[in-house]
């Protein structure tokens, strides 16, 4: 593949993974992850002090499906809907068949009164794998820059 | 208006209702600030674990007001205003930090670790002209002091020189329990920080609350880590301004709760963890307590919840507004997998916390519905009225509510006629 082909490639997993999550489509969600994937979503004032612990820790594929399970049946949250912007996507590292990216994210929450707020901003640190022909997240690690997070976080960012 | 009346502001001497206005209004909140945050209490500032060398400093907030918690050359612990004495600008701007000195951006006054006022530019003038009068004096000049007292490596301060010892206001149950948490060296793991759009004080009746532990936060329920029909309850302080909830884990059986809750339209059964090693409880404290909720008046709850240990702050923003910062930890001497263990538990905590991301809902619902209103008020009945006992046997009650409001209407001065205390 040119580097071009892979960043369009990379570009339209990323904008097919926002559309997942802001459809509530969380089965086909899950399908863009391997099986051993890890899945983050780190407070940026722990990762800059080198602390460990994240608001969302899904070791493998299996504890990240526990989370949409939980958050289908047994969770309570706020009733709204999600929007992402993902912007400025950098091949990072890697080389054929397992690329690393860097990209900007930011999701808008939008309540069942019809009022938008700027919910998460921050970026994507991610490695994805290409298997039997599918680009696939094998790790993605969401680093959030609004590390005060409004309300609660529930649906995926 | 209603507080012409102090003691008409609760309808019942045992605060079984509480008016919903006390969560919205602007001149509560004022009184707050000074009647509780600065008042005669301890509040929760900081671990010495996050300050561990001299110079070492971290930033935080009792109710509204900035605070500068640091260590000095002499090892001492120091809290301190964070308003520079001079314009009352911030002075330290950073969550946390390492500094010799802390110098106000503004005008560069400079403060020493203790607080106390070092120096100033042009105190003196220039050739002969401007600077401070004579007779200012520059000692008289430092950062406002607070009173600071750590109990088994907990940081917490005062505004009051009169205030009661720190193990007196916490008592035996809480300082034992505190012992429990903190009785060997920790280590912080990270923070998590929410901000929750409702009053502060539905914060600290919610981790009073256990009726509804088990309604609200399903998952626990429902994968089996608490639930009523465990062994369980809560014990209060004397005074009942603290509460210590308690349940262990593997009490009961899934068929006694299976039937008590298959009518109800919760708890589906037939739901598994595919990854069920994240839910496992290590009774590493050797009392078969998988959960403590441990709240301490008036801004502090320490958790334990199976394995994931934090400590929470609550910071005010006016009525209508908190953000809870928790401080997540673990042991210095827990094993690589122990540690794993915990990293994986904090899912459950937290504003994405698979336990306890509801809290944050149900209070800006409870506090978005009754913002308008200047008459009804909240039912606090679960576990009867009347005095306020120390310990229950069980978690079929919010009694330790009413703990909490008879200790906020003596220091608010709002206790009605013959208040329970």
């Amino acid at each position: 593949m040119s580097a071009l082909a892979v960043k369009e490639a990379l570009r339209e997993l990323l904008d097919l993974y926002a559309e997942c999550i802001d459809t509530e489509r969380y089965d086909d969600w899950l399908a863009l992850f391997t099986e051993d994937a890890v899945y983050q979503v780190i407070p940026r004032e722990n990762l800059d002090q080198g602390l460990p612990a994240a608001l969302i820790y899904c070791s493998s594929k299996n504890v990240l499906r526990d989370r949409i399970t939980s958050l289908l049946n047994a969770n309570e949250y706020n009733p709204h809907y999600d929007r992402h912007l993902i912007s400025g996507v950098r091949i990072t590292g890697g080389q054929d068949g397992a690329w690393e990216l860097s990209a900007n994210y930011a999701v808008f929450q939008t309540n069942l009164e019809g009022q938008s707020r700027l919910f998460s901003v921050g970026r994507y640190a991610d490695k994805v794998v290409k298997q039997d022909g599918k680009l696939l997240f094998r790790e993605k690690r969401v680093v959030v820059d609004t590390y005060s997070v409004p309300s609660m976080l529930a649906t995926p960012l | 208006m209603k507080l012409e009346n102090p003691q008409a502001v609760f309808p019942r001497n045992d605060y079984t209702r509480v008016p919903y206005w006390l969560y919205h209004d602007a001149e509560v909140y004022a009184m707050e600030q000074e009647r509780i945050f600065k008042g005669p209490t301890w509040c929760y500032a900081a671990l010495e674990a996050e300050i561990p060398k001299p110079g070492d400093f971290r930033t935080c907030f009792i109710g509204e007001t900035p605070i500068i918690v640091n260590r000095a050359e002499d090892g001492s612990v120091h809290a301190m205003v964070n308003r520079c004495a001079h314009r009352g600008a911030q002075v330290r701007r950073e969550t946390h930090g390492n500094a010799k000195e802390h110098i106000c951006v503004y005008h560069k006054w400079c403060y020493r670790l203790d607080g106390s006022l070092q120096g100033l530019p042009f105190r003196r003038g220039l050739k002969g002209k401007g600077g401070m009068p004579a007779e200012f004096r520059i000692e008289e000049h430092g950062l406002q002091q607070l009173q600071v007292q750590s109990y088994s490596g907990v940081i917490f301060v005062s505004f009051r020189r009169d205030i009661e010892p720190l193990e007196q206001y916490l008592g035996p149950v809480f300082t034992g329990h505190l012992k429990r948490l903190f009785g060997k060296p920790i280590r912080v793991l990270g923070y998590q920080r929410q901000r929750i759009q409702g009053n502060w004080k539905l914060y600290l009746e919610n981790t009073r609350d256990t009726y509804h532990g088990s309604l609200l936060h399903e998952f626990q329920s429902t994968f089996g880590l608490s639930r009523i029909t465990q062994t369980g309850g809560v014990t209060m302080d004397e005074r009942h301004r603290h509460n210590l909830t308690w349940s262990k884990q593997g009490t009961d059986a899934d068929a006694e709760f299976s039937a008590l809750y298959k009518d109800n339209k919760i708890h589906d059964s037939q739901l598994r963890l595919t990854a069920p090693d994240m839910v496992k409880f290590d009774n590493e404290w050797n009392d078969g307590i998988s959960l403590a909720i441990c709240s301490l008046f008036p801004n502090c709850t320490m958790h334990q919840i199976s394995n994931s240990l934090a400590a929470r702050q609550v910071r005010t923003f006016g009525p209508n507004e908190f953000e809870l910062v928790f401080t997540l930890f673990g042991y210095v001497d827990d094993s690589p997998q122990k540690h794993e263990h915990r990293l994986a538990q904090a899912n459950f905590v937290g504003p994405a916390g698979l336990v306890s991301m509801e809290d944050g809902e149900a209070i800006e619902i409870t506090h978005r519905a009754s913002s308008q209103e200047r008459q009804a008020c909240s039912v606090i009945e679960m576990g009867g009225g009347g005095p306020i006992p120390t310990r229950l046997e069980h978690r079929v009650n919010d009694t330790p509510c009413r703990g909490f409001w008879s200790y906020y209407a003596e220091l608010m001065g709002f206790e009605p006629a013959g208040a329970e205390r």
